[in-house]
């Protein structure tokens, strides 16, 4: 190799980047994409499938359930409480100062105008999802025995480590007996 | 060690392999002739002991899978299905089950001695990632299958497990219902699981394959935790291991056998011979015994600490439980191995084992009074030994003089 074409070999070899370099790194982009868009079907396959999704809208008749009774029904295969609050529940509830909750919500934002009785939340603790126990703890609603979380008779968090309330579904009273869940 | 070279082909055939795939001459420097520090006491007969435990569960379970049915109607009754009509598969069933409690009896018993002989420190840290890689696996692979007889247990570990995910901040909800295939636990979730409880032991067993290689090329720690310096330090892996393993594995197999054979049940909690309920929770729910320690470190941290929620406090706590471990070799700068030459350590070394025991039995205890005081002040203690002690010790400590080497130790000669 004479010292000419060194010369020339070393020019190619400078930071600019060649025709070629350009070629491969467009060629590893594509095949990046590539793989990423093969990658996104078998992923999102572990998402709910049609026939979950189909399960989302529920309803149900409450005027079976009497007063101080608590109904456990199914809504997108999770336990949801229907609680018939007893009057003294109810003002239990709106006596809290909002300042005592770790996550404050008034009763009157927990259930529906004119439908102040019926408390309609998902059955699994905001904690790890167990189902607590109705009618007890120090505040005299539910329990969760999992991790021991306390909730009170709107069934907002007050004591242990779970850390919302007790979730609120969408839902609406199509009329005064039947309520919409989903 | 790795250029230690004993084998000689001995006629063609040999020969003719040997240039081809050498696997006979890597079976003999490998499994019979590998140099071994010769004081290996029986704390490290567990890596075998591991390696038939990972065998029986493939093979039990490869077999119980010819007889399981993955649906959320069929799943429980085919579990009794194989208890009561399966040719044996009333003891395969049993193997399988207390099997998992042995794999874990053993590992806790494989990590307290390295802990105790520093097996983590250079050059074997990767030796050592690769085996809580492994331990993390293991983790997986039970948490899966014992979702799969989907009794009360297995149901509500799995919600309570997966909703762990759901104290992600933003991403939490959507990731949680990846997870799961649906809004709660059900057949998706039960299918899933029991795909990767199939696939996670293969992933295992390749870790352990790295496990061994790591481990053979700085060679065994040993109980002195002093290099091997000549072939007066070392005998021949076989017969004077696979002899000592063999024996270990022979009198870990009695309790094992025992547990099967008279107590399938012993470790296992009645609440899972009921068939799995989304609308009830039972009222004490503990998760297996091996997971206890953990359990009770996500369960001690039921405070807001500054803008983080308890909840995913206790998530990230249970986590850092496990990810501290890879840390080890970098936060303990002794450089003394052993835990026999350290007079301050071992004391920490043993407070932490109490500690651990207790972390276990808090995490079976209810969450009230008490045991959540004790829960969190073990759980800090935890935290403590890795990231507070272990470096502090380091620094103060002064090591007893070591031997001058395995062999002198072994012919009780006197300190340097």
């Amino acid at each position: 190799m004479t010292v000419a074409n060194q010369a020339d070999l070393a020019k190619h070899e400078t930071t600019e980047g060649t025709r070629r370099d350009f070629l491969y790194v467009a060629t590893g982009a594509v095949g990046a994409v590539a793989v990423a868009g093969i990658a996104w079907p078998l992923i999102n396959q572990l998402n709910p499938d049609a026939s979950t999704l189909a399960l989302a809208t529920i309803e149900y008749d409450v005027s079976a359930v009497e007063e101080g009774q608590t109904v456990t029904i199914k809504w997108r295969g999770l336990p949801v409480f229907v609680r018939h609050r007893t009057a003294a529940e109810i003002e239990e509830a709106r006596a809290v100062p909002l300042g005592d909750l770790k996550d404050p919500e008034t009763d009157e934002q927990r259930t529906r105008e004119g439908h102040e009785q019926w408390l309609i939340m998902v059955a699994n603790c905001t904690h790890l999802g167990c189902v607590p126990t109705g009618e007890a703890g120090d505040f005299d609603g539910w329990f969760c025995p999992c991790h021991g979380s306390h909730y009170d008779t709107a069934g907002r968090i007050r004591k242990g480590p779970a850390p919302k309330n007790l979730v609120v579904p969408p839902y609406e009273f199509v009329s005064d007996a039947l309520v919409q869940i989903g | 060690m790795s250029e230690h070279t004993t084998y000689q082909p001995t006629n063609g055939v040999e020969k003719w392999l040997d240039d081809r795939l050498p696997v006979v001459r890597f079976a003999k420097e490998h499994l019979m002739d590998f140099p071994t520090p010769k004081n290996l006491n029986y704390w490290w007969t567990f890596g075998a002991i591991l390696a038939v435990m990972l065998v029986v569960q493939i093979v039990t379970g490869i077999v119980l899978a010819m007889h399981y049915s993955p649906h959320v109607s069929l799943a429980f009754d085919s579990v009794e299905h194989i208890r009561r009509d399966v040719n044996g598969g009333r003891i395969i069933q049993g193997v399988h089950a207390v099997g998992a409690s042995m794999f874990f009896a053993a590992v806790y018993i494989h990590i307290g001695r390295n802990l105790y002989f520093g097996s983590y420190k250079a050059p074997r840290e990767i030796l050592y990632i690769i085996g809580v890689l492994i331990f993390v696996l293991m983790m997986a692979t039970a948490f899966m299958g014992y979702v799969l007889p989907w009794g009360q247990m297995s149901f509500w570990a799995a919600t309570v497990i997966t909703n762990i995910f759901s104290a992600i901040p933003v991403l939490g909800d959507p990731v949680l219902q990846l997870l799961r295939g649906g809004f709660s636990v059900d057949n998706a979730t039960l299918n899933r699981f029991f795909s990767l409880h199939y696939l996670l032991p293969f992933v295992i067993a390749a870790l352990v394959a790295l496990h061994i290689w790591a481990l053979h090329v700085p060679g065994n720690n040993n109980p002195i935790g002093v290099e091997v310096k000549s072939s007066r330090d070392t005998v021949s892996f076989h017969p004077y291991y696979t002899m000592k393993d063999l024996f270990a594995i022979v009198v870990f197999f009695i309790p094992f056998a025992w547990f099967v054979f008279f107590a399938p049940d012993i470790l296992g909690h009645p609440d899972n011979y009921v068939m799995a309920n989304s609308q009830v929770t039972p009222a004490h729910i503990v998760p297996e015994w091996y997971f206890l320690p953990f359990y009770a470190i996500l369960r001690a941290i039921d405070f807001n600490i500054l803008f983080i929620d308890s909840k995913l406090g206790g998530v990230i706590f249970f986590g850092g439980s496990i990810v501290v471990l890879f840390f080890l070799p970098w936060l303990d700068r002794s450089p003394v191995r052993s835990g026999s030459f350290r007079p301050m350590f071992k004391w920490f070394y043993w407070i932490f084992i109490a500690n651990f025991v207790l972390l276990a039995y808090l995490g079976a205890a209810p969450a009230e009074g008490i045991y959540v005081i004790l829960a969190k002040i073990s759980t800090a203690y935890y935290f403590a030994y890795f990231l507070i002690i272990l470096p502090l010790l380091s620094r103060i400590e002064t090591p007893l003089p070591l031997p001058v080497s395995i062999s002198d130790s072994v012919l009780g000669k006197a300190h340097s």
